[in-house]
């Protein structure tokens, strides 16, 4: 029950690659990560879901929080690699029609 | 199952640290109880939810406070309740601004509130108290017709 982040920056672009879970517990550590980039002017965030295995409305907090200061510091922020699960979380909520979200096509068949 | 209804409780810390112990456990009595696999990632994230919920918002930082969980294991379901002693909430009010983002503008978003959401959408039943402090129950229906099952009978399946 613990959250890996590797993060790597080049130039403007940080690459966040976080595997493991999100919740109350470890959401404080990607909070730390995530908004100090958000606030800094025209950087461009991408994260890596793919190897989250489990994400709560805690995480999804923290990725909206994201997001705002991200627009409001003419940064952009992109999640890719959502497994179904995590991706349903999204779509339920909504939070698919206002996040840029890429995902490989992955039993997208059913 | 062999009786009708197996009880179980926990009680734990009203800590974020715990939320993913009583997650793990819940995963282990739905998976026990024959639920399918997406079945038990919602109610993993319905209970953690919930769970969550008492962390952040039932208790004061100097209370140390717990949250109970119970657990009912019917024949056709499993009840979830979790409660907290700490302050009630008005269960309307915060109901009033559930839902999903439905194009709502990026500014107007808000981090929190998606917890109950998911709890309704995730669960078959939910009911929420809260006179002296907040009790959430939350049920969810096996479908076993849908999946084979390793119960004592002969099943009917094939026989089309």
């Amino acid at each position: 029950m613990n959250l890996q982040i590797n993060h790597h920056t080049i130039e403007q672009t940080h690459s966040l690659k976080l595997a493991g879970e999100v919740d109350a517990y470890t959401a404080p550590k990607l909070k730390e990560v995530l908004v100090p980039l958000t606030e800094k002017e025209g950087q461009e965030i991408i994260i890596d879901l793919s190897g989250i295995e489990y994400m709560d409305s805690t995480g999804l907090g923290i990725f909206v929080g994201a997001l705002k200061s991200t627009k409001a510091n003419n940064s952009s922020m992109k999640l890719r690699g959502m497994t179904e699960r995590v991706r349903r979380i999204f779509e339920i909520t909504g939070l698919t029609e206002v996040m840029d979200i890429e995902n490989e096509v992955k039993g997208e068949a059913k | 199952m062999n009786t009708a209804s197996d009880y179980l409780e926990m009680t734990v810390p009203a800590k974020p640290d715990f939320v993913g112990v009583v997650r793990l456990t819940i995963s282990g009595i739905a998976n026990r109880m024959g639920f399918a696999f997406d079945e038990i990632e919602d109610i993993k994230i319905a209970v953690s939810e919930a769970c969550t919920n008492v962390v952040n918002h039932a208790y004061s930082d100097a209370e140390l406070g717990q949250i109970r969980i119970g657990c009912n294991l019917h024949d056709d379901r499993l009840e979830v309740t979790v409660v907290d002693q700490g302050k009630s909430f008005d269960y309307n009010k915060v109901t009033e601004n559930l839902g999903p983002v439905d194009g709502k503008p990026v500014e107007q978003l808000t981090e929190g509130g998606l917890g109950l959401f998911l709890i309704e959408t995730l669960m078959d039943k939910v009911e929420i108290s809260g006179e002296a402090g907040v009790m959430v129950m939350m049920t969810k229906y096996l479908h076993r017709d849908e999946v084979e099952e390793n119960v004592d009978r002969t099943s009917p399946a094939s026989s089309q």
